[in-house]
């Protein structure tokens, strides 16, 4: 069936065989190369349209980099605007923490100008099915007590009960309701860097944007 | 501290096997006898340690720089076979006694899928969502791949110790051989369940 | 016709010859995650069965699984960039165990012991028996996790409430794994 092995003959076919391959690989990348890049703008702007009032601009590509300070470390993400009619109507912002049950938990928080949250949604995360990955569900008391809020721990203290905040727990999910109060507080320290950078200094938070 | 936290919950909470599925099919294959498994699980932690550490430096130094993340999977699976050919011929030269334990399981280990699971996980962007990322370092990397390997060790052992057991024990027909073996996996997974929440 | 059935029940890779356990184990948290798991296997197993069985009359023996890997690894890799592309969510969902189908037994197996003695039609209907056994394997183990755990079929809920939340983690995958394979050598044992 196979042909005899001699040394020629196997460093040729592998030869033949890598450049073979290879080249339908590369082939394969520059096809798919485009659909990818889409698919992963369309996941970004899906979240970004969950968490934010109906707008009519890219967000994305009015997105801005944010420096800030949480929990004494100084952070960066990445606040996308959401405009209507050049006005504008909210901020998503990324943001996450290590502090999950089962590690990371990467959330969009969407701000209205004025600090109110009005949505937020989970992109990731590696909860306990059933328990903690309670967080995924949108239409949860859980996620849903969080919008209409500030969390600026004036009339809503961004914590569970049990540390004497004003957050409904999950029922046996501590640590996961915990870490997602966590991710809000992050994010709500982003969304104040913005007010600070555009108060003070105007477009430069734009240029900033550039970099 | 970062370097325990990484070995207790690769070891225990995140086990390769009991939690994260990786390397099941020797798990089940070589684990009738306590020798034998150790034996696996000797092998294991040498080439995981030696294939992350390889594969780590071939990602950061010539797949990314190039910028051809999408060879990785045929990349990695080329070092990790070449590698255990290797190691196979140093060690029959070097020491014919370790060669006698683990010569067997040298071949076995380049479709375990727990080494290509390892090397792939320490590469892997923690998140890829839009700039953000948290990379582990190559010190972290290889202490993770020893880690794994531990926590494959451990579940092997234990297995193999059960499954000895069972096989003196009367079970039903249909159940005799890989089912009981299952469903014997299922529990100790169970109890590694216990773990979670550990780090 | 043989060859397509024999894969699906008296060979099933799953059941019968338990190769390719770690996917097994580990997608089939949802009937659609098994399933989507068991077509991307499908998809590399034939096209691989394909490959190897035009070439191995050229491969020179020594060099076999060499070349084998390397053919595979590439069929996966281009599996995985279309999954990225059009099917952003169930590549996601399925994550590492993707670029894991290069290791699964199956494959490999399926070449050495298959495709290289046999011509490509009949190596396109071994691995489309084959991998329809694997997919239908997964998908039923991931059905009846998903009604247990999540009291849900492919993604719909039919009934309020939680379920049994051990049979959507780890655990659950071997048990129910066990008892279903328990199952199988019952039915096949009375034929």
């Amino acid at each position: 069936m196979a042909r005899q092995s001699t040394f020629k003959n196997m460093v040729a076919t592998m030869v033949v065989i890598c450049l073979f391959t290879s080249a339908v690989l590369g082939a394969v990348y520059v096809i798919t190369l485009k659909p990818i890049q889409n698919a992963q703008i369309a996941k970004t702007n899906a979240a970004i349209a969950q968490v934010t009032p109906a707008f009519d601009n890219n967000p994305v590509a009015d997105s801005l980099r944010l420096n800030y300070t949480y929990d004494g470390k100084t952070r960066s993400t990445v606040a996308y605007i959401a405009k209507k009619g050049g006005k504008i109507v909210g901020y998503a912002i990324e943001a996450s923490t290590m502090k999950g049950f089962g590690g990371r938990i990467n959330l969009m928080v969407g701000f209205k100008p004025d600090g109110e949250i009005y949505n937020s949604s989970v992109i990731s995360h590696s909860e306990t099915p059933g328990l903690g990955a309670r967080i995924t569900d949108s239409q949860s008391h859980f996620v849903v007590q969080f919008n209409g809020k500030i969390p600026d721990d004036k009339d809503f203290k961004v914590a569970v009960r049990k540390d004497g905040g004003d957050v409904d727990a999950i029922t046996a999910s501590t640590i996961s309701s915990r870490a997602f109060c966590d991710v809000i507080r992050d994010a709500y320290g982003a969304f104040k860097s913005i007010n600070v950078n555009s108060n003070n200094s105007g477009k430069e938070a734009q240029i900033d944007s550039n970099e | 501290m970062e370097y325990i936290i990484i070995l207790i919950s690769a070891v225990f909470v995140n086990n390769i096997v009991l939690s994260q599925f990786l390397g099941v099919c020797p798990f089940l294959g070589v684990s009738k006898k306590v020798s034998t498994a150790v034996g696996m699980s000797g092998a294991v932690c040498f080439v995981m340690a030696l294939s992350t550490l390889v594969t780590y430096l071939i990602q950061y130094y010539v797949l990314l720089p190039l910028n051809i993340e999408f060879m990785q999977t045929i990349a990695f699976i080329l070092v990790i076979a070449a590698l255990v050919q290797m190691v196979e011929i140093i060690l029959k030269k070097i020491s014919p006694s370790l060669y006698q334990a683990l010569g067997i399981f040298l071949p076995l280990i380049t479709t375990n899928c727990a080494v290509l699971g390892v090397a792939l996980m320490v590469v892997q962007k923690d998140f890829t969502f839009c700039g953000a990322s948290h990379m582990l370092n190559l010190g972290e990397s290889v202490v993770f791949a020893v880690a794994s390997a531990i926590g494959y060790g451990v579940a092997i052992i234990l297995f193999a110790g059960m499954r000895e057991q069972i096989a003196t024990s009367n079970v039903p027909k249909a159940f005799k051989g890989t089912p009981i073996a299952l469903v014997t996996a299922g529990i100790l997974a169970l109890a590694f369940m216990g773990f979670s929440g550990l780090v | 016709m043989g060859l397509l059935t024999a894969g699906i029940v008296k060979n099933n890779p799953t059941f019968v010859l338990v190769l390719g356990m770690c996917p097994t184990l580990a997608t089939t948290t949802s009937a659609l995650n098994g399933m989507g798991m068991g077509l991307a296997t499908l998809a590399v197993l034939v096209l691989s069965n394909m490959l190897i069985a035009a070439f191995a009359p050229l491969i020179p023996d020594k060099v076999r699984i060499p070349s084998y890997i390397v053919l595979i690894a590439t069929l996966v890799t281009v599996v995985q960039l279309f999954m990225q592309a059009y099917t952003p969510a169930l590549y996601e969902s399925l994550g590492i165990f993707i670029p894991l189908i290069v290791v699964n037994c199956i494959i490999l197996g399926r070449a050495e012991a298959f495709a290289n003695k046999h011509g490509v039609f009949e190596s396109l209907l071994d691995g489309l028996g084959v991998g329809l056994g694997f997919t239908i394997s997964l998908t039923v183990l991931g059905l009846i996790r998903e009604i247990l755990g999540n009291l849900s079929v492919f993604g719909v809920k039919f009934s309020g409430g939680d379920g049994i939340l051990v049979f959507v983690l780890a655990p659950g995958a071997f048990l129910v794994l066990g008892c279903l394979m328990a199952l199988f050598n019952k039915l096949s044992e009375k034929k």
